[in-house]
């Protein structure tokens, strides 16, 4: 059986013209979806049920007894953290929120570790960006700002930028033009017009700079700015001017080094300002398949993207001090929900400290770093695998991903609802 | 089988033309019927106002500007926090609430039904997803054509038929409720910077102008029976001197259907502008509203602005840029492929500010010029001239001179030579207020027929009880009263049940979705027409399969056929 337009759920692209072809119930071949993708689809080694940690030896129990384990484990907590939430679909997400409303605890994602400046810097100055079909379509000009597609979002270039066919565009590849700002040549520098080769740190002046000329105040530039010369300064800011349509996509290599936040605020400001010449947009490139999604459902649900603490009884935001990273680094956190992430290989040492000496269930397809800091972990059905549901691309534009494979795995949704459903059984102040 | 009697209501049914009776209301399985057992349970209304639920026929409460709304506003989260209570939710925000917070709030206030005023089509998912945590109101998305290509070679290629058939493809497969046209022209113009300044100005590449859209797509709407008229949102919004263009885009519209108007305007406050610039702004109040006056077929809402903090979100993109340069505060914009665009700032409205009165002055004008009631429904566009919490103290200026005199002694001093409104001596009655916020919204969206914004037998039972003797209440002189009663109801039922009693939400809702399944021919089919699909393949980045919203998104699914004219 061929399932087709499928969609892929491992990056924020969410490419959903996947075709994967199922027989007796095995995903034998795909189709159209990069490395990355092919390899969620293929699987991995998924445990075939919840195991509990008992001394140092796993042993295997029911669904049952490890949601009532994850729901007394939550109860008893006074400062839960419900973390992770970009690895499955928005149903889920919604449920987490309503849980963490419940039990007054904490809710992050795992934007506060990647994407959480990106969102700072637009609470402070707001966001002009597009869906990816308006870059795909009009763009003349586009810029990797700290990002490597090629690497991270290996079809980001054939389905939207520099191989993709666009409607104002006569041929597409020769009318493009591909801009990379990094600071080391990656794969993406290799396949660029023009590479931008900053220094460590150098961002944020960079970007001070590429305003000043776009603003006429080219003589106040030096003749090198963080590495660049003036002279390529002024030609990308020329070259941004010129543009017909222009579009910045950046990644961790702005968000996470120097300047953090400022760094895209500074950006966004830029862009602001070109949008007085010709029109410019700018997106994150976000990583997982629905982080983005994460951040969507908290804000309807919560009003803030991430980092919601319920302790209060109200949403309570403040970044720095709500985020995941926090909360364990004070060891304020006494008992954790991992859902759809993989903290243990991302997180600073000391929190991983904490995470040790306290309960964690995990819900996750696979064993992964985090696995060895569990209590319990619970297998569930793969979104887009093996189970239906919302995701949001980069550009937040929802697509429900197709099941192609049929499993007794429960989804995240399924579990975290009995979770919820036994919590609410218990009598409330 | 639940029954319920509301015993010794006050009832303003404009629909029904029950005005100011004391009457029963007998209610069973949701609907309103002619009587009930002695078994049913008994509300006693007192004598209170009794009304049909409100009717919002133009907010933005869900969808993917909403919600970047509250996105990049955390101090608009911070500023109105609630905490889990009973069977209600946290809430937070003022101007962009999260969806627990407008259901509570509107619900509250005894609104019943709301309609979403802008869905762009290939974000429609977002709107139902949130939809569905809107749990005490049933919902409707009008849907973005502005800048749909199909749309625009269609109309360049002189083909109507053509353009009723995307649109209710679309229809069918985002479930949407009606078509909105938003700065038709301006939005595609804006996807390279530009805009269209008013009707005659070419769309760039596509070459066709707003009044050819405008006509064009009002015409397809009736061919497809839609229960909704066309819901314009007039090009060169917020500019002075822009009601010449408001005229002439009214101008364009015939009268087509018996039943009701062929245009529905919206927020024409923001398109009733006189002056040549911000020097010598002034309102145009008084021509539009004797255009409206003589033309049935034109329906519009208020757009009232009232003063304070809010936000702004329009798909109206290049209109937000321009404002963005004026405030210089913070700018989202998201440009939607092949359909529409959108925009997002936050604003401050001062009484201080000269500009900012005189529109505050403009929406009540329109109301107080409008004749009838029925021409002109209550709105904020929220939250964009104000968050829809503020209705209650808009009605009490609508019902008092001697309110609107108050106020208007706190604003800026130059206001009285630009505007009539010191003039204007009429007070609206309770009857008047019942058809702008309920009866001639149901009215409008052509939904009175399904049950909505009337009480007879069969209908609905969506019914606001709110705490005001009308016999008691002088709304001349007792404003503050006449605030507080709307504010908040004594009873709000929904679908039969009580789900708000005096600013407490006490259950969840039964909330629905309505959404239109235009059936057409099968040479009409765009699913099924060749060139829909290779156009579609190639410059959308989501595939044709994946674009339609699927049945789980509905919670509970209202779908209203039609039958085409194709
Ligand atoms: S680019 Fe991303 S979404 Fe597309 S196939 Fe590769 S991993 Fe999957």
């Amino acid at each position: 059986m061929i399932v087709k337009d499928a969609v892929c759920p491992f990056c924020g692209c969410l490419c959903d013209d996947i075709e994967v072809e199922v027989e007796g119930n095995r995903v034998v071949a795909v189709t159209n979806a990069c490395e990355l993708g092919m390899t969620k689809f293929m699987g991995e080694k998924r445990l075939k049920n919840p195991i509990l940690r008992v001394e140092n030896e796993w042993k295997d129990i029911t669904y049952d007894e490890a949601i009532r384990y994850a729901a007394d484990m939550l109860l008893s907590a006074e400062r839960p953290l419900l973390y992770g939430w970009s690895g499955t679909h928005g149903e889920a997400q919604c449920v987490g929120v309503h849980m963490a409303e419940l039990i007054h605890g904490v809710i992050d994602n795992t934007s506060s570790v990647c994407h959480g400046p990106s969102i700072l810097a637009i609470q402070e100055v707001g966001h002009p960006g597009c869906t990816l079909g308006v870059v795909k379509n009009r763009a003349d000009l586009v810029i990797y700002w700290g990002s490597n597609p090629i690497d991270a979002h290996p079809r980001h270039l054939s389905r939207y930028t520099r191989y993709a066919e666009g409607f104002f565009l006569e041929n597409a590849f020769r009318d493009r033009k591909v801009i990379v700002v990094d600071v080391r040549k990656t794969e993406t520098a290799n396949i660029a017009d023009e590479f931008v080769q900053i220094k460590p740190g150098g961002d944020y002046a960079v970007l001070s700079a590429l305003r000043a000329i776009v603003q006429g105040k080219t003589d106040t530039i030096p003749r090198t700015v963080a590495g660049v010369t003036r002279e390529q300064l002024i030609r990308v800011a020329n070259l941004c001017k010129s543009a017909k349509f222009g579009a910045v996509y950046f990644g961790l290599g702005l968000t996470m080094t120097q300047g953090k936040y400022k760094n895209i605020r500074n950006a966004i400001e830029f862009i602001s300002e070109l949008n007085r010449h010709t029109k410019f947009t700018i997106s994150a490139m976000r990583g997982h398949y629905n982080v983005y999604g994460s951040n969507e459902v908290n804000t309807w649900m919560t009003g803030y993207p991430f980092g919601i603490d319920f302790s209060r009884g109200i949403a309570f935001y403040n970044p720095g001090e709500t985020t995941a990273v926090d909360i364990l680094a004070r060891k304020e956190c006494d008992a954790a929900l991992i859902v759809g992430s993989d903290p243990a290989a991302h997180f600073p040492r000391k929190c991983l400290e904490h995470l040790a000496e306290i309960p964690v269930v995990q819900l996750d397809p696979y064993p992964n770093a985090t696995t060895a800091f569990c209590n319990v972990q619970i297998p569930v059905a793969v979104t887009g695998i093996d189970a239906e549901g919302t995701a949001y691309r980069m550009d937040g534009v929802p697509i429900r991903t197709r099941r192609v494979l049929s499993t007794d795995y429960l989804s995240d949704e399924e579990v975290l609802s009995r979770m919820y459903a036994l919590m609410q059984e218990e009598p409330r102040p | 089988m639940t029954e319920l009697l509301v015993k010794n209501a006050c009832v303003i049914d404009p629909l029904s033309g029950i005005n100011g009776e004391v009457m029963d209301l007998a209610i069973r399985d949701g609907k309103i019927v002619e009587e009930v057992s002695d078994a049913a349970e008994v509300v006693d209304a007192h004598g209170m106002l009794t009304m049909p639920g409100g009717i919002d026929s133009h907010t933005h409460i869900c969808g993917t500007k909403v919600n970047f709304g509250r996105y990049m506003s955390p101090e608009d989260m911070r500023a109105g926090r609630t905490p889990r209570r009973g069977a209600m939710h946290a809430t937070s925000g003022y101007s962009v609430p999260t969806t627990y917070g407008n259901s509570y709030r509107y619900s509250v206030m005894g609104y019943t039904t709301l309609l979403e005023g802008a869905m762009a089509p290939l974000e429609a998912r977002h709107t139902h997803e949130e939809f569905s945590y809107t749990p005490l109101q049933d919902t409707m998305a009008n849907t973005l054509f502005d800048g749909n290509w199909g749309i625009l070679e269609a109309i360049r290629d002189g083909d109507t038929k053509r353009v009723a058939a995307i649109i209710a493809w679309t229809l069918s497969a985002v479930k949407g409720f009606g078509v909105k046209l938003t700065n038709p022209g301006g939005t595609e113009a804006w996807q390279w910077g530009k805009n269209v300044t008013c009707i005659r100005d070419p769309v760039p590449y596509f070459e066709v102008t707003p009044a050819e859209i405008i006509r064009s797509v009002v015409e397809a709407n009736e061919l497809l029976h839609l229960p909704h008229s066309v819901h314009l949102h007039c090009n060169n919004l917020g500019t002075p001197g822009n009601y010449t263009c408001t005229l002439g885009s009214f101008g364009l519209i015939p009268d087509l259907n018996k039943k009701r108007q062929t245009l529905y305007a919206t927020h024409v406050q923001f398109h009733a502008y006189g002056g040549s610039g911000w020097k010598d702004f002034c309102s145009k109040s008084e021509p539009i509203a004797n255009f409206v006056n003589m033309r049935p077929q034109i329906v519009m809402d208020m757009g009232q602005v009232m003063f304070g903090r809010t936000t702004t979100m329009t798909a109206d993109g290049p209109m937000e840029f321009n404002l963005y340069r004026l405030h210089h505060d913070k700018w989202s914009n998201h440009d939607v492929e092949l359909e529409t665009g959108s925009g997002i700032i936050p604003v401050v409205y001062r009484r201080k500010n000269l500009v900012n009165s005189i529109m505050w002055a403009i929406g009540l004008e329109l109301a107080l010029l409008t004749k009838s009631p029925w021409q002109c429904l209550l709105t904020t566009d929220n939250p964009n001239g104000a968050p829809f919490v503020k209705y209650p103290e808009i009605i009490a200026l609508l019902m008092s001179k001697r309110y609107r005199d108050a106020e208007f002694a706190t604003i800026h001093p130059d206001t009285g030579s630009r505007v009539p409104l010191p003039a204007i001596e009429r007070e609206l009655d309770w009857h008047e207020i019942a058809v702008m916020t309920r009866a001639g919204a149901a009215r409008a969206l052509g939904i009175q027929d399904l049950g909505k914004g009337h009480l007879a037998p069969g209908a609905d039972a969506d019914v606001a009880i709110y705490p005001l003797k009308i016999d008691e209440v002088d709304p001349s002189a007792e404003y503050q009263r006449v605030i507080d009663g709307f504010s908040r109801t004594e009873y709000t039922i929904k679908r039969g049940r009580v789900v708000a009693r005096r600013g407490e939400c006490l259950v969840d809702g039964s909330n629905a979705t309505f959404w239109v399944a235009p059936k057409v021919s099968e040479a009409y089919d765009m699913g099924k027409d060749p060139d829909f699909i290779e156009k579609f393949d190639r410059y959308y980045t989501v595939r044709m399969r994946n674009y339609p919203v699927q049945d789980e998104y509905l919670t509970r699914s209202r779908c209203i056929e039609t039958e085409a004219d194709l």
